[in-house]
């Protein structure tokens, strides 16, 4: 069961992903590109995600998953090192290719080789992350 | 055409955030594409292996049954190599770090009105945002 709806929450957010536009990386890069020919349409598809997002948060108090468990506890409120170098990369990354992890799955299967060689990166990437989360932010 | 590049980015953005609500409201868990995927790739996922292949399952293979009905449909990705390999390690090496990408932080957390999840999104957009400008417009490389 948990597999199914799993693939359905998949599936509806590919589907999201696929309509809204953004898997084109013309489309978000000319979100970020402020001082080109700006492209307001990553506005819209984030203000139509929050909506149903922010019912399902109203929708967790006091309740439990419908599958069991529990629902994830509220993270701590403080912004860490990690959290700013983190973000500040993933940024950088995002803002060159114009791709992040959801449209670079979303567009394996039409996006060609680019977008496999933008994944594989991404992949490595993830696997970086392990070591360089230890070593660099253990000291601090 | 711009206009109905919003109605388009509405509608998907509301599918998006349904499947999101989904995950939370039924399995319980967060939708962040970075955590689901990257929690396979270092291992840290692997009690709950399943759940996280169906849905990366869900979102690779939707778009390949849509993507005959609509007309014109490209990423537009650059076809330069090294680009897509150094912002590929940077968003991978990025979004582990901070804990999340733009479903995660951006689409769930803001929505949970979250301090961590708004602050992370304002880092992101304005690291692209420079990122693009510097590269676009004051280096001509993009």
């Amino acid at each position: 069961m948990r597999n199914l709806f799993a693939l359905l929450a998949g599936a509806l957010f590919g589907a999201g992903l696929f309509i809204s536009g953004m898997t084109d990386t013309t489309k978000v890069q000319g979100w970020l590109d402020v001082f080109g020919v700006w492209d307001p349409t990553l506005a819209f598809v984030m203000g139509g995600a929050i909506i149903p997002m922010f019912f399902a948060w109203r929708l967790t108090e006091r309740r439990k998953p419908v599958l069991g468990g529990d629902f994830p506890t509220p993270p701590e409120p403080k912004i860490g090192k990690n959290l700013i170098v983190g973000s500040v990369m993933f940024g950088i990354g995002w803002g060159m290719a114009g791709l992040c992890p959801g449209p670079a799955m979303a567009s394996l299967s039409y996006g060609g080789i680019g977008g496999w060689v933008f994944f594989a990166a991404m992949v490595a990437g993830m696997i970086l992350a392990v070591p360089v989360k230890k070593r660099v932010f253990a000291a601090a | 055409m711009i206009e109905q590049d919003w109605i388009y980015g509405f509608v998907g953005g509301l599918l998006i955030g349904l499947g999101g609500a989904v995950y939370l409201l039924v399995n319980g868990r967060i939708m962040g594409a970075s955590g689901i995927l990257g929690g396979l790739i270092d291992g840290s996922g692997m009690r709950t292996f399943w759940e996280r292949v169906s849905f990366i399952a869900g979102v690779v293979l939707m778009p390949v049954l849509l993507y005959p009905l609509f007309k014109n449909v490209d990423t537009h990705v650059t076809s330069n190599l090294l680009v897509l390999v150094i912002a590929g390690l940077f968003v991978g090496v990025g979004t582990r770090l901070a804990n999340g990408c733009t479903s995660g932080h951006g689409v769930c957390g803001i929505s949970r009105l979250s301090l961590r999840g708004i602050s992370a999104t304002v880092f992101y957009i304005m690291a692209g945002g420079l990122t693009i400008a510097l590269l676009r417009h004051a280096w001509g490389l993009i």
